[in-house]
């Protein structure tokens, strides 16, 4: 693998947070002021994918900042890992930039300018995630991330907000600092090194129990990933606005939290390392493993239950994410790139679900399940760009989601692990269990539980646009699922 | 590195005396000129303290260029005279003291114009002297004339305190009977060097005290000398006076006393314990070193669960002071050169964090009438600067990169891990996640709680900042927060590592 | 009791600083309090000029100028204790025998601790004064129940 040296890095990561300065010089200006954050998607877009093909050919790109102490440097380093998850981060900001602007304006929402700049700033720690290429800088910007999204969090700053954004901190703040921060001195002390290498910065060393603890911490610590029993910030989350819901939780928050796992699992510990810790009888992978098939089965049925139309997308979210963790834990090429892109493919359909619970909300005002009995003859759009979302999440053609599904399901056979591949083939029904009664009730019912009629009222026009389009690029990734496919490829090899 | 460089001649070589020397007749400039002129205390106080702080630029700058620099004062040759010595150790700390009085003179303006209607000079004297005192410990290289300093910094703070409110006189008055139990103990602890060696010169010592390994006079000396520093910064259980004492003092002189004197003391410490002790006598006996980490981890844990009961932002800072205490001495007795540099880097970072903290508190209740914590819902709005720097402080107090806080956290946990202190690791760790609480329930607050006019609906809150005089050196400070952390590398190689003894693990 | 004797100023410093330590932790009155602070200081400073005595040896002030040279370039301190003795410094060209003086060195620090100790009693003393002033005692206790109660009517308020 060559290493390539791109200043590019740098400037992609600084992007968002340079937009800050128009974006707050112009507060008065409403239209200018999101131009501005649109400008500066579409610039990081733009650059994002320019860097693409040599991600492809296998390139290391590296952008080496300073070091910040004696032996520890900032620096960044894209591998296809980062690199898909850069795009899904930029393109899907540039959308939900759309829908911000429709969002917040039909609902009159207070502190916009404060919105789009913590908006932004989340998005450079995001992509500092993405592009870190040691453990200091993913942890430095995982904080600035956490931080970043709290006043996003607790943006209608009522009570209910607090409750929420005292969970979201301290679950998030409280496992980085608490196991994070300890995990990551001792690998230091250990090794002397905190760079991300494809064959794990532990490579080598004895399989003892104390890294296995280190491992346990590391995994359970990046709570953003939403694993069991640190999953409980997620839905008190839901609260905020919910293009804050669709962005940072059901892709750049969470994402960043199972990216996290990856790299912890193939380039912290190294994939020969994992899989040879072990606690006398027990391996701490195959604590994890379990613990993440429990999240799985067990959020897709507290899914069920949920008649808070965006309560029930974050418990769907939860499971989805332990089937990246299970995918990365099972420890074969086949899975982990499944895993890899299941970080794209669910993103992009769950953002469509998560637009278009805020368009329906935009426009009649209504959060429930129980309440939307019809409402197909009245948003017909909207709720067909559910019902493509809900097939990707479920894994249906033709969306995307089938894809990755495929690569783990592949991946459990090829790992010998059977019960894996029932939790994700049960889970699976699940899904279609708590998504298509919702599509299901919305167009077809009898006329004695319609609640809602004709004509035709789709919400405006801002809200209405971002969930088309990510709907049709849930379809289209299906079609052409070549660069999250070569990317997740990349990877899976680099680390091998 | 044993290298040292003697300045024959020319103005630079006068440096390390001018440190001192320029915030010492200044004080007595002050007080007679603001006899009469009274608004021209504050401009020579700045003046004063501005040229101290570029002398000890200065001095720092030849410490990096060429290593350290020895001073004799009135030329009499050590052991006979006594030396001022800045080298790696003491030079940082020299820069921070200026730095931080000058700063927090000059944002105090406003605050001393309120708090003194008249006799602004007073408290502007008072105010040299303690930086002449605090200076005069971190250059001396004399241990008899560090403990006249030590007395000189701590008649000046008793007073300083003494002018605050409420109770400050009878906290003043506890504090005088505790510093001066703490600066005999001092006293005592150096009579019994001086009897085993007839030396006071700190190097002088560190040559004689080799031979002497098994004394027990120079083993009770160590203890004297060490209890006297750690009551002096409220090490714990020796701590009961700090909290009454720092947060009854009056606002313009809290922001002085408490960033630095604590770390002074600390550095006290660990100039004894290194060069005049040199860590393989302090170190040797290993159940003395897991008493003292046991004791730092305690004051750790006692410190934040006490911050966590407090409701006033003050008095919590100062229990979060105790705490930071046990983490520079477990630092310094985890035996290792993480540790230590860990210890010599959050005495810099703590300066910087205390003051920002104290300042931002100062703004708060300048503004606001009080410190409690009913005051501060919609502070956001009302205040966006003071509470960003404040916001900044917190991050650091809690430990978030890339603020200098995460660095001293980084050196201090590498410190205990190398040392296997598992039980000082989780001190840390505790104490982090204790003070992300405190900090998070103050900005929960100030940006979620609505604001109740009386009996009425919540209001609209207009924007009322502080006077520029005030927000610019504090948000200045915040921003060196960081820039003490992005700087980390620079600061730990270039200075840093050298003010570690060999033999160190 | 031969081990004791001869070191019996030792032993009066030690209990002189007890006395002291004693009257400034558990005596109950500010004013009790600042004595045992003076007591405590001034055992301290009776242990330094004890460390500087010797038998026969006189006040340290050069009279003659030519004395037979023996130890030429060496004061020598605490030999009431017997340890260690160390060449300090040389004592210039005048040849003296240092044995035959005082050693001056802890006389100077001790004025400069009693300067010290003086301020330190002057401001104890000021600012028993000002607690007297805002509470009318000077009872400790009663001083403390004083700020107690203050402090619950600024909580009611």
């Amino acid at each position: 693998m060559t290493t390539v040296y791109e200043p590019l890095l740098l400037v992609i990561v600084l992007i968002p947070v340079l937009a800050l300065i128009p974006i707050v010089i112009t507060r008065r200006n409403p239209n200018l002021r999101e131009s501005w954050s649109l400008l500066a998607a579409a610039a990081t877009i733009v650059l994002v994918l320019s860097l693409v093909p040599r991600v492809l050919e296998s390139k290391l790109l590296v952008m080496p900042l300073f070091e910040c102490a004696p032996g520890i440097e900032l620096a960044f380093r894209v591998d296809g890992l980062g690199m898909l998850f850069a795009i899904v981060a930029t393109v899907l900001w540039f959308v939900t930039t759309i829908y911000s602007v429709g969002y917040m304006r039909s609902l009159k929402e207070h502190g916009q300018t404060r919105y789009f700049c913590f908006f932004a700033l989340a998005i450079t720690s995001t992509l500092g995630v993405a592009f870190s290429g040691n453990l200091l800088t993913l942890y430095l910007f995982y904080e600035l991330l956490s931080l970043s999204t709290y006043p996003l969090v607790t943006h209608h700053q009522d009570e209910e907000a607090r409750v929420a954004g005292r969970k979201y901190l301290i679950y998030i703040v409280g496992t980085s600092i608490g196991l994070v921060l300890p995990a990551m001195m001792i690998i230091y002390r250990q090794t002397g090194s905190l760079d991300f290498t494809g064959l794990g910065i532990l490579a080598g060393q004895a399989p003892t129990g104390m890294l296995g603890v280190v491992f346990l911490m590391m995994v359970f610590g990046f709570a953003k990933s939403g694993l069991m029993p640190v999953h409980r910030w997620l839905p008190g989350a839901m609260v905020a606005p919910t293009p804050v819901s669709a962005l940072l939780h059901a892709v750049a928050v969470v994402k960043v939290g199972v990216f996290c796992v990856i790299r912890v699992v193939t380039e912290v510990f190294g994939v020969e390392l994992t899989a040879a810790l072990s606690f006398g009888d027990v391996r701490p992978v195959t604590i994890v493993r379990c613990v993440a098939a429990f999240t799985i089965v067990v959020s897709s049925v507290i899914a069920l239950q949920q008649d808070g139309l965006k309560k029930r997308l974050a418990y769907s979210t939860i499971g989805q994410l332990s089937y990246i963790i299970l995918g990365a834990t099972l420890l074969t090429p086949l899975a982990l790139t499944g895993s890899v892109m299941h970080i794209g493919m669910h993103a992009f359909g769950k953002i469509t679900l998560f637009f278009c619970a805020g368009a329906i909300y935009v426009a009649v005002g209504k959060k429930n399940i129980s309440e939307m009995v019809g409402i197909g003859r009245r948003m017909p759009l909207t709720m067909i760009c559910f019902f493509v979302g809900s097939l990707s999440v479920i894994g249906l053609p033709p969306t995307g989601g089938i894809l990755s599904k495929m690569y783990l399901v592949r991946g459990t056979l090829d790992a010998g692990t059977y019960a894996f591949l029932l939790v994700y083939l049960f889970s699976s029904l699940l899904n279609c269990a708590y998504f298509f009664p919702i599509v299901y009730k919305a167009f077809f019912c009898t006329d004695e539980e319609r609640q809602w009629d004709g004509p035709v009222q789709e919400p405006p026009r801002w809200c209405i646009v971002p969930p088309v389009i990510t709907a049709v690029l849930t379809v289209l990734l299906f079609v052409f699922p070549d660069i999250f496919l070569g990317l997740a490829d990349v990877y899976a090899r680099s680390v091998q | 590195m044993n290298h040292e460089w003697v300045m024959q001649s020319g103005w630079i070589s006068q440096l390390p005396a001018l440190v001192v020397i320029i915030p010492f007749f200044m004080a007595f400039i002050v007080a007679l000129v603001g006899w009469s002129h009274e608004d021209r205390a504050i401009f020579l106080t700045e003046i004063g303290l501005l040229l101290s702080f570029l002398a000890s630029i200065g001095c720092l700058f030849v410490v990096v260029e060429h290593g350290p620099v020895s001073y004799r004062m009135a030329g009499w040759a050590p052991p006979m005279g006594i030396e001022y010595r800045v080298d790696f150790l003491n030079a940082l700390v020299l820069v921070v003291i200026t730095s931080c009085s000058l700063i927090s003179v000059f944002f105090s303006k406003a605050i001393v114009q309120r708090d003194f209607r008249t006799r602004k000079e007073h408290f502007y004297t008072l105010y040299l002297l303690l930086v002449t005192g605090l200076l005069g410990i971190t250059i001396t290289h004399d241990a008899f004339n560090l403990y006249v300093l030590v007395e000189i910094s701590a008649l000046t703070s008793y007073a300083l305190i003494a002018m605050g409110r409420g109770r400050a006189a009878f906290s003043a008055f506890q504090y005088v009977m505790i510093g001066t139990i703490g600066a005999c103990f001092y006293l005592i602890g150096v009579g019994y060097l001086y009897v085993k060696t007839g030396t006071l010169n700190m190097s002088d010592l560190q040559l004689l005290i080799a031979d002497l390994h098994d004394s027990r006079a120079i083993k009770s000396a160590f203890v004297f000398i060490m209890l006297g520093t750690w009551i002096k910064m409220g090490l714990f259980p020796l701590h009961g006076w700090l909290p009454n004492a720092y947060s009854d003092a009056k606002d313009s002189a809290s922001c002085l006393i408490a960033p630095l004197m604590t770390k002074v003391s600390v550095y006290i410490m660990l100039r004894l314990m290194l060069t005049v002790f040199t860590p393989s006598y302090v170190f040797s006996n290993a159940i003395a070193g897991e008493l003292v980490l046991a004791l730092a981890v305690v004051a750790i844990v006692v410190g934040s669960l006490k911050a966590l009961k407090q409701t006033s932002l003050k008095r919590m800072l100062t229990y979060i002071i105790v705490a930071e205490v046990g983490y520079m001495v477990g630092g310094a007795w985890t035996a290792t050169a993480s540790g230590l540099t860990g210890v010599m880097y959050h005495i810099i970072s703590d300066a910087a964090m205390t003051l920002c903290m104290f300042m931002a508190v100062a703004v708060i209740s300048f503004k606001r009438g009080r410190d409690t914590f009913d005051v501060l819902p919609g502070l956001y709005k009302r205040m966006p600067l003071t509470m960003a720097a404040f916001t900044v402080g917190a991050f650091s107090l809690i430990g978030i990169p890339p603020t200098c806080g995460f660095f001293s956290k980084w050196y201090l946990l590498s410190g205990a891990i190398d040392a296997h202190a598992w039980h000082y690791m989780a001190a840390l760790i505790f104490s982090s996640l204790v003070n992300a609480v405190l900090f998070f329930r103050i900005i929960e607050k100030a940006f979620i709680e609505p604001v109740h006019a009386a009996g009425a609906e919540a209001t609209v809150i207009e924007m009322d900042e502080a006077p520029l005089r005030m927000t610019l050196p504090l948000v200045f400070v915040a921003i060196s927060l960081i820039a003490i952390g992005v700087c980390t590398n620079y600061i730990v190689r270039a200075v840093i590592q050298y003010a570690i003894p060999e033999g160190v693990g | 009791m031969d081990l004791l004797l001869p070191k019996f100023n030792y032993i009066l410093y030690v209990v002189l600083m007890m006395t002291g330590l004693w009257g400034m932790i558990a005596k109950p009155n500010l004013i009790k309090k600042i004595i045992g602070m003076a007591i405590f200081q001034t055992s301290l400073i009776l242990f330094f000029i004890s460390t500087s005595v010797k038998r026969g040896a006189t006040i340290p002030i050069l009279e003659h100028h030519s004395e037979p040279e023996s130890h030429a370039h060496v004061v020598s301190v605490g030999d009431q204790l017997g340890d260690a003795v160390h060449s300090v410094a040389t004592v210039a060209q005048h040849a003296v025998d240092p044995a035959h003086y005082m050693n001056p060195l802890p006389h100077v620090l001790m004025l400069t601790a009693i300067v010290v100790g003086v301020g330190t009693l002057g401001v104890a003393l000021a600012l028993a004064q000002l607690v007297y002033k805002q509470y009318g005692t000077l009872e400790e206790e009663d001083i403390i129940s004083q700020i107690e109660a203050d402090a619950s009517q600024e909580d009611e308020s």
